[in-house]
């Protein structure tokens, strides 16, 4: 199974290097990947109807719980099978839609790996790994949404729907670690025996909402919605495979897998039938007033999405099994009109659909294909979508007092999602076809039997139930834990209140087909809502936040130095003081351990108090420069009161050295400068002066704490012991830490260096062209 | 006396932060001196500070006999002397170049990096 999912991006490899051989002719032998992985997993059939989960285990990362685990049971078959099998169609397809096109090896680079990603996500029994996997599909439909790069709105439309999806991952990844801990593994079957104990956790809520919010983003739910009509912008094989068929299930996947964990309960359930139900009705509205047949088809897409995740939400027998079908339904018939939108699109220019009739006369066998989907979409008997519908009838009829509600939302939804598969799938080809046209003709074989393959799935299948009711349906409605139970599809129920309402929604659903015609005047009508669309909302938050950001920013990052130490000071002195202050103890200063003052101390502080005022009140450099001369002999007497002549010695050759150096280059250093005003002086001498209290307070709160000499004894008595010296000092600095002075040296020899160089610097001619 | 020691100690601190706050670029750096200044006092005060008793070893002696000074204190501040000696140098070049090619000793006309490059 590890080769299966990593066929996908090893392909995807070889394409880097043999891309260019494959770009021609032999473009459409790439659809051969996806072929031998749907022969293999179909030789999973058996096996799988009976009833067995085939396991692999592959160790990574075990001490962070993260394991190559793959399970393939009934659910993850019915994706990888949708997956490999959508995908052959769609690679062939490709082959002669982008026939010729300069990056056609890049495009098959991205969907060779979101292949791999789908199949690892599907596959996946391990919670970390199926996360990797998942931010993997995001990131190949950032690439394929912004294949066309050099268009703009391509560009924004792959931004916004890896934002959205992508903070949807970030949100999965939480739910993964909350779950895995809360579970103690991470891998998926493991958890299903614990499902009570989870579900009885205080983090359960955390769980399902972490949960939720990937599932509603990558399956785009309202109010997620708006990045899928974005992504339309990919070219159409992409929005058939990924938009349509599988990525966008990935968050249904997610929520049919944890059902038998998580669900079960009010908050699940709930939850769920409202969002599937908002998103299913409101996206279906929508499609009244897009005249794009990819805008259509897009908002039909969430419109059934939605319709996933609200039969997810009735969590009965008969949902599950409706959302089983539905999602084979889905993919059937909303593939092939994707498909031949594209067809379409390729051969007329344009997916307006106020500009397309009669095309069928052009290119017949696209219109059989169009005209089957929109049926099954409608749910026509005898086509598979009838069975679906069925289902989801009789799902919502059982749920008790909520149940005509929920019916007539399920009715008024499947109405407008016929009315667009109808538009997509019989509008272009019905009435007169406009001279503009005239001169269309079919596309190669490549381009239009994949849809003519899918839309007689669609009608196989649904005259003939039984083809997918044991090896598919009821696997994958045993995995999501209703074990046990029979499942049985159905074409004919005999007259009853499902076959009654079924026929409802067909009748009303043509009568607003036949009445309703979709116009660019109404498109923009519905845009004047625009602004309370969560698209627009979300759009304004963004920038929003980009504003106030660099407001943010603009506040710290000014830019003047003073500004940030002035900042850094108040800080320090507010919360340094008030800890100070609210300690309720008195400031332990004891008095009587400080040593005595003599006169000569008194003076030497009294010239260094001047010499500092001196410096700070000067109005010339040399003053200033002189009066720190006098405060650096003034603490090199202080050394040498308090027995520290190694000290004295130093600050006294330094001092002189700084003050020289000051003097050399006085007469080039600019002007002592004088610039700030009254106001400025007194804010920045207040905030000084208590930072200066604050540290004196300090020094002195510290002096009355005891003191750790034990360092200090050890280098006293090992001096001579052992490093025969008799000044401590100094075998401290070229003995026990020489190396630490030679670092010294070093940093002394780097600043020398960079002062010889500044001095010796020659102006570039520019820059004394600067200079003068 | 340690009084007195810690009182200077926090006007060094102040006058150096106050020199730091000034648009003047030399102004900037006499305020780092001032700060540098004050950090190793109150080091050295904080170690403890004795009389006449420097921490070197009597002649007659291998190891002390009397009371001494702590020599731990003093090889930081030594050390930390010798290094802002190097800053300081650097800075004052620093200063005396940028003046040159910038021409200007005001902070706040130096905001910005790409003017002069």
């Amino acid at each position: 199974m590890l080769t299966a999912i990593l066929s996908g991006f090893i392909f995807s490899v070889f394409l880097v290097f043999a891309g260019k051989f494959l770009k021609g002719k032999l473009a459409v032998l790439s659809a051969l990947v996806p072929l031998a992985l749907f022969v293999y997993f179909l030789s999973f059939l058996p096996q799988v109807a009976g009833g067995e989960v085939i396991r692999q285990e592959i160790s990574w990362v075990p001490t962070l719980g993260l394991d190559l685990n793959f399970a393939l049971d009934g659910l993850s078959l019915l994706f990888s099978l949708l997956i490999t099998g959508i995908g052959f169609l769609v690679f062939a397809y490709t082959a002669e839609y982008l026939k010729e096109h300069d990056y056609l090896d890049r495009f098959y680079g991205y969907l060779g790996m979101f292949m791999g990603a789908m199949l690892g996500l599907v596959l996946s029994d391990n919670l970390l790994s199926m996360f990797i996997f998942w931010e993997l599909t995001s990131i190949s439909s950032f690439f394929l949404i912004g294949f066309n790069n050099t268009s703009e709105a391509s560009r924004k439309s792959a931004v916004l729907a890896l934002a959205i999806t992508g903070s949807g991952g970030f949100l999965l990844l939480a739910g993964a670690l909350l779950l895995g801990n809360v579970a103690g593994t991470f891998n998926i079957s493991e958890m299903l025996a614990l499902s009570p104990e989870i579900i009885s956790s205080e983090y359960y809520i955390w769980i399902v909402i972490l949960l939720f919010g990937a599932a509603f983003t990558k399956s785009a739910q309202f109010p997620f919605h708006f990045w899928l009509p974005g992504a339309m912008k990919a070219p159409t094989p992409v929005s058939t495979y990924l938009h349509s068929a599988t990525m966008v299930k990935a968050g249904i996947y997610l929520l049919l897998r944890f059902t038998p964990v998580l669900g079960g309960e009010d908050i699940w359930n709930t939850t769920l039938i409202s969002v599937g139900g908002i998103t299913m009705f409101y996206a279906a509205v929508h499609t009244l007033f897009r005249t794009d047949l990819k805008g259509v088809l897009a908002y039909s897409t969430i419109s059934v999405l939605g319709l996933l995740v609200f039969l997810i939400g009735l969590g009965t027998q008969y949902a599950l099994t409706a959302a089983a079908v539905y999602i084979v339904v889905h993919a059937l018939y909303k593939a092939t009109l994707f498909l031949i939108t594209g067809i379409i699109d390729h051969e007329t220019g344009t997916r307006d659909v106020t500009r397309l009739s009669g095309l069928r006369k052009v290119m017949m066998p696209v219109a059989v294909a169009g005209f089957l989907a929109a049926l099954s979409s409608a749910g026509m008997p005898p086509f598979v979508g009838f069975i679906g519908k069925d289902l989801v009838y009789e799902s919502t009829l059982h749920m008790g007092s909520w149940s005509i509600f929920l019916t007539v939302l399920a009715i008024a939804t499947n109405i407008l999602v016929l009315y667009a598969g109808f538009v997509a799938g019989i509008k272009p080809f019905t009435g007169k076809l406009p001279n503009e046209h005239k001169k269309v003709h079919l596309p190669g074989m490549l381009m239009w039997l994949p849809p003519v393959i899918l839309a007689l799935l669609g009608i196989i299948i649904g005259i003939f139930p039984e083809i997918i009711n044991d090896s598919i349906i009821a696997p994958v409605v045993n995995s999501v834990g209703l074990e046990g139970n029979e499942v049985h599809l159905k074409l004919w129920h005999g007259f009853n209140l499902v076959l009654g309402l079924s026929a409802i929604t067909l009748a009303v659903g043509i009568l607003l087909y036949v009445i309703f015609k979709p116009s660019a005047k109404k498109e923009r009508g519905i845009a004047r809502l625009d602004f309370i669309a969560p698209l627009t909302l979300i759009t304004n938050f963004g920038h929003g936040f980009k504003v106030f950001s660099n407001w943010w920013t603009r506040i710290f990052q000014n830019g003047f130095l003073r500004n940030y130490v002035s900042t850094i000071i108040l800080f320090l002195v507010v919360l340094v003081g008030y800890s100070l202050f609210s300690d309720q103890n008195e400031i332990p200063i004891d008095l009587s351990s400080f040593s005595r003052m003599t006169y000569y101390e008194m003076i030497i502080m009294g010239i260094m108090f001047l010499a500092i005022l001196f410096v700070v009140g000067a109005r010339s450099r040399l003053t200033a420069v002189v009066a720190m001369g006098v405060v650096g002999y003034a603490i090199c007497l202080m050394f040498v009161i308090y027995s520290a002549p190694d000290l004295a010695m130093t600050q006294f050759s330094i001092d002189t050295l700084t003050v020289i150096l000051f003097v050399l280059v006085l007469s080039s250093l600019p002007k002592y400068l004088s610039i700030s005003d009254y106001r400025m002086k007194v804010v920045d001498g207040v905030l000084s002066i208590s930072f200066g209290i604050l540290i004196t307070l300090i020094s002195l709160e510290v002096l009355g704490e005891p003191v750790n000499k034990e360092i200090s004894n050890f280098y006293a008595d090992n001096a001579y012991v052992l490093a025969k010296g008799k000044n401590v000092v100094n075998v401290i600095l070229v003995d026990f830490r020489g190396v630490d002075t030679l670092m010294e040296i070093s940093v002394l020899t780097i600043a020398a260096l960079g002062v010889f160089s500044l001095l010796k610097l020659r102006l570039r001619r520019d820059d004394r062209e600067l200079k003068d | 006396m340690e009084i007195l020691l810690a009182i200077i100690i926090g006007t060094l601190y102040a006058s150096g932060i106050y020199m730091i706050l000034r648009r003047s670029l030399v102004k900037l750096i006499i305020g780092i001196i001032l700060l540098g200044n004050g950090a190793n006092l109150l080091i050295f005060l904080l170690g403890r500070i004795a009389k006449g008793a420097p921490p070197i070893i009597p002649e007659e002696s291998n190891v002390f006999l009397d009371a001494y000074s702590d020599p731990l204190p003093q090889a930081l501040i030594l050390t930390a002397i010798v290094i802002s000696f190097g800053l300081q140098s650097f800075a004052i070049v620093l200063v005396k170049r940028a003046h040159k090619v910038v021409k200007t000793d005001d902070l706040d006309e130096m905001n910005a990096t790409d003017e002069y490059s």
